[in-house]
């Protein structure tokens, strides 16, 4: 066996197989933090090189804009503006879709494409099907997701409610977008595909179906090489002002990249936290079992420097052994990550709709994973590597010192008679290497951390989904109208069958503006002492709507640096257009979005629009939703109808499915770590003390008793490291929160008792299981035999 | 290494002109313990010459451990000099003594410091793979008896082998001075004495200057000279006449 090897690392290679327990604990833990790091990493580069690509070839725009309606002329004007390359207009229109099977309303998307197709921005990859046929006026391309939810093909057919006319479309393509890479509803959580469905109609048919002809109401822009993109954003506002324009943004502000976005942020912050916690306890396990190897091979280390090995020599042979586990490790961690990436690029194909999703392990990431391993573990190892370099030989040839022992805080101040022999022997032993105490409690204390990072979102999109769903929204379902209605519209929908209440609202596009920062969002206008949308900050509590000034959430305002009472500019894009000043009455903390409310009719009268409303939320009778629906579908004000329990449904099935798989893979990492510390502070304890212990049997102590000496030390520190850990955790998941703040949501720190519990028992479990595994070895203890080994 | 370059394997002793390969000239030692000065070598002058056989004499505590350690290149003195050949070696750097030891020196420990994870083979392959001339592992062990465990573990071996593995790994590098440190200080007697005969065979057929530190006065038969060490000084140089096999020795 290993011919090839030389001496000294045949040496290497038994010691290694010799400490094979210690040894996998270790390279699992730096494999969980190595798998989780390319998990990241790959996720991340599968994301982001995709959607470079993507927006590249399909000619994703750079500046976006919605008008009411303007005249072609216009065209030319927009495409003079200086930094703009090239100018798409089209006429796009929310409605509403009834599906086949399905027997609430869908929502749609129609926007035209021309007739024949051309290269374009926002350029459409064909999935299966073909093209539309200029002159038949009924062929749309679907969106791919909305025909495979539905199992509809080519062919099929989908009826569309166009201006209060039922009108059956035949598909006879499925595409893709890159502007609905994340294809979601305004208002919704998550997307749904069944509900949900982008439409591209021949722009002749859909302007004559919307009186659109020689016009059009959505404009895409493509921005010249260093183009000033506020610059043109601010030219075409001004051009459009006059056609309803309702601001024009960036991609910033484009949903579904700024979703793709936010997620490869997220990814670029989770890639580093979990895998330094990982690395880190790997760190200090290689810290204590080589400092134990060393310490155990410190004649065999004389014998060598006496032979002439050299220091270097030596050194080389204790670092061949961390690189060796290094190495597994990364090895291990790739493979696993590979799988757990795949899996998570799997996962995102589900959400991020992409031609191809290509998941590739770069080998960038695997030198990255290695480089940043090989650190961790130098900085755990190289002062004891360091320590056994220098150790003259001359010292080396004696056996170590007895270890010097003294009593305990504990018993300096007079509480000695509390404890009894053994719990002396486990609490001098605690405190006589205080760091290697508190590092061994570290790591077991990082077991919980983990888990209560890999829980924690659960609870988090619970308290979300709570508040979101049940205590905020309270209606059924809401419809959404094509232009702000007056009152009597509400007592119309009040007749509708098993309509229980009816409670109207007013969505309103603004733009806030305050010095030279603004920003383009919604002003919800609510009625007095709502019941169907319950105005709630953060914590669930009702938030009593100030008869006059705005209500902003505290995201907004600080975005725009702004305070209470100070007075803030709104700039109404739609209606008649006013720009007023007003003042901030009210801050509320919110999880959602950059919102602001105002008292609806404070609302009406600052947009001179007397009783009006643009949304409504309705609760009606379980029993006869299959009529209201049906009236809904006649309705031809309805641009959108949202029913709150399929939201509900779907955000469940989307999201919590996901989390608790990653949940499953957190529990893993937790045990890992916690066995390996857990088993590898049991294993050196044994080394370091199985003469002591064997003395002790030869005394007749019991096994039990020794057990207890052994592992009592462990159940302190594991104890010790409930709160420490909890506290940890309570800090990463308060450190992620803070993190994944962005203007789209703010994730709650909300963590149940029931979390806490489930981590604490995962690694208490984990703890007892690697202890019995050592005691196991301590009942095998050969009495003779370990008291005849010299040390 | 400054010195003048050394056969690797010196000829037959001659009595007649003998060359003192160790010279030692003042040589103290203190170790500091704490706040503790513990003298073990308190000035000590000492020749060893160019294939002699010599026994180091003396109770535990006496300095002669420590001694040996100097000669070997394993310790610095404190204060005096230690020539090896024309080459100084308290002004030497670890490196320097490193390469030292790699070249000339032959060790054997009281407790055999043989690598448990290493076959008996293997351990003496450590020291032939990092020496210039080196015999091979199976030319070793076979020199001190052991051609027939050449793949034992060492715990599957006696004490006695073990002491032989260990005395086959000090001399397969053909080394200028064996150092032996209480060779048979844990063995029986049969097999201190089948050590012994290792040591002595190695002196003999190999010519190499040979130093053995024992406490065990019997064994200072089959010396050509016996330095009785005592305090941290010299207490007698003795040269013996009348040279015993160890087989001989009264124990």
């Amino acid at each position: 066996m290993f011919r090839f090897l030389r001496a000294i690392d045949r040496k290497l290679v038994r010691d290694i197989w010799h400490l094979k327990g210690q040894m996998t604990a270790i390279i699992s833990v730096i494999a969980c933090g190595v798998a989780t790091f390319v998990m990241s990493l790959t996720a991340l580069e599968a994301l982001r090189t995709t959607q470079e690509a993507y927006y590249d070839r399909y000619r994703f725009a750079d500046v976006f804009a919605y008008l009411k309606r303007a005249p072609n002329t216009l065209i030319p004007r927009l495409a003079e503006i200086p930094g703009v390359a090239h100018v798409q207009t089209r006429v796009a229109r929310d409605v509403i879709l009834d599906v086949p099977g399905l027997p609430e309303p869908a929502a749609g998307r129609l926007i035209s494409i021309p007739e024949v197709e051309r290269i374009d921005l926002n350029a459409l990859h064909l999935r299966s099907g073909r093209y539309i046929e200029p002159g038949r006026d009924d062929e749309v391309l679907v969106t791919d997701g909305f025909a495979v939810a539905h199992g509809f093909h080519p062919g099929d057919r989908v009826t569309a409610i166009i201006n209060g006319r039922r009108r059956q479309l035949r598909i006879v393509g499925t595409v893709l977008s890159p502007e609905y890479i994340y294809t979601i509803r305004l208002g919704s959580l998550v997307p749904d595909d069944k509900r949900f469905a982008i439409m591209w109609m021949g722009e002749r048919s859909i302007s004559a179906a919307f009186d659109m002809e020689g016009a059009f109401n959505d404009i895409a822009l493509d921005l010249m090489h260093g183009a000033d993109e506020q610059e043109v954003i601010d030219r075409v506002d001004r051009l459009i002002e006059q056609y309803g324009g309702m601001g024009a943004h960036g991609r910033r502000d484009q949903i579904s990249h700024r979703f793709v976005s936010d997620e490869i942020k997220q990814l670029e912050r989770m890639g580093t936290i979990v895998p330094s916690l990982f690395l880190s306890v790997a760190a200090f396990l290689l810290n204590v079992v080589l400092s134990r190897i060393i310490a155990l091979q410190r004649d065999q280390i004389a014998a060598l420097k006496a032979f002439g090995y050299s220091n270097f020599e030596v050194g080389l042979h204790y670092m061949k052994l961390v690189l060796v586990v290094v190495v597994l490790g990364v090895a291990t961690g790739c493979g696993v990550g590979c799988l757990l990436g795949r899996h998570m690029t799997t996962m995102y194909a589900k959400f991020y709709k992409f031609p191809i999703l290509l998941f590739s392990l770069p080998a960038k990431v695997i030198v990255l994973a290695f480089l940043v391993s090989l650190v961790a573990a130098a900085i755990g190892t190289l002062g004891v590597i360091r320590k056994a370099v220098k150790l003259p030989p001359a010292e080396a040839m004696r056996p170590e010192p007895p270890t010097s022992y003294r009593p305990t805080i504990l018993e300096r101040l007079g509480f000695a008679s509390w404890f009894s022999q053994p719990a002396r022997m486990i609490l001098r032993h605690i405190e006589r290497r205080p760091l290697k105490s508190f590092f061994s409690m570290f790591g077991i204390a990082m077991a919980i951390a983990v888990q209560l990072l890999g829980r924690f979102p659960a609870d988090s999109l619970g308290h979300l989904l709570e508040l979101q769903f049940h205590v905020s929204e309270r209606q059924d379902l809401r419809i959404t109208l094509y232009e702000s209605a007056s009152w009597q519209g509400v007592y119309e929908l009040q007749h509708l069958p098993g309509v229980l209440r009816v409670e109207p609202r007013k969505m309103v596009l603004v733009r806030f503006k305050n010095g030279h920062i603004t920003r383009r969002t919604l002003i919800q206008g609510l009625v007095d002492e709502p019941v169907l949308n319950n105005l709630i900050d953060e914590q669930g509590r009702t938030v009593e709507l100030p008869e006059e000034g705005v209500v902003m959430n505290a995201k907004l305002a600080s975005v725009l640096g702004l305070k209470l009472d100070d007075t803030v500019t709104i700039q109404f894009l739609q209606g008649t257009r006013q720009t007023v000043e007003v003042p901030v009455t009210r801050l509320i903390s919110e999880n959602l979005g950059t919102f602001a409310y105002m008292n609806l009719r404070a609302l009406n009268r600052l947009m001179q629009e007397g009783n009006s409303f643009s949304e409504v939320n309705l609760s009606a009778d379980l029993d006869q939703y299959d009529q209201l629906y049906e009236q809904i579908k006649k309705t031809p004000r309805a641009a959108n109808v949202a029913v709150k329990q399929v939201s509900v449904d779907s955000f469940r099935r989307t999201v919590m499915d996901n989390m608790l798989q990653m949940q499953f893979f957190n529990v893993i990492f937790a045990c890992v770590i916690a066995f390996g510390v857990v088993y590898n502070t049991a294993r050196i304890a044994l080394s370091e003390r199985g003469r002591e212990l064997a003395s002790l049997r030869v005394l007749g102590l019991t096994r039990g008793e020794i057990s207890f000496i052994l592992l009592g030390e462990l159940a302190v520190l594991t104890l010790a490291a409930i709160p420490f850990g909890i506290g940890c955790g309570l800090i990463l998941v308060k450190l992620v929160c803070h993190f994944l703040n962005s203007e789209m949501y703010r994730i709650p720190f909300v963590i149940t008792a029931k979390t806490l519990g489930m981590s604490v028992l995962v690694v208490v479990v984990a703890a007892i299981v690697s202890g019995l595994v050592v005691r196991r070895r301590l009942d095998e203890l050969d009495l003779i035999a370990v008291l005849k080994t010299r040390e | 290494m400054s010195t003048r370059p050394i056969p690797a394997q010196s000829t037959v002793p001659s009595v007649a002109q003998p060359y003192a390969v160790f010279e030692a000239r003042g040589i103290t030692k203190i170790y500091r313990m704490g706040e503790v000065e513990v003298p073990a070598l308190r000035g000590v002058d000492l020749d060893l010459f160019e294939g002699e056989f010599v026994v180091l004499l003396g109770p535990s505590g006496s300095g002669k451990s420590t001694l040996l350690n100097i000669l070997g290149g394993l310790d610095v003195p404190t204060s005096g000099s230690v020539r090896y050949r024309d080459h100084d070696l308290t002004k030497d750097d670890d490196a320097h003594l490193t390469g030292y030891r790699r070249k000339h020196v032959g060790f054997v420990f009281q407790f055999y410091n043989l690598i448990p994870s290493l076959t008996a083979r293997e351990n003496v392959a450590l020291v032939t793979e990092i020496a210039a001339h080196p015999m091979t592992p199976e030319e070793a062990l076979g020199l001190v008896g052991m051609s027939h465990r050449l793949d034992h573990f060492p715990a599957q071996l006696s004490g006695g082998e073990q002491q032989r593995v260990a005395i086959a790994r000090a001399i397969s590098k053909r080394p200028d001075v064996l150092l032996c440190d209480e060779p048979t200080g844990a063995l029986d007697i049969e097999t201190g004495i089948l050590v012994l005969d290792a040591i002595e065979r190695v002196n003999r057929e190999l010519g190499t200057t040979t130093a053995v530190i024992t406490h065990n006065a019997a064994i200072s038969g089959m010396a050509d000279r016996i330095v009785s060490v005592a305090d941290g000084r010299i207490a007698q140089v003795r040269v013996n006449t009348h040279k015993q096999a160890p087989s001989e020795l009264a124990w």
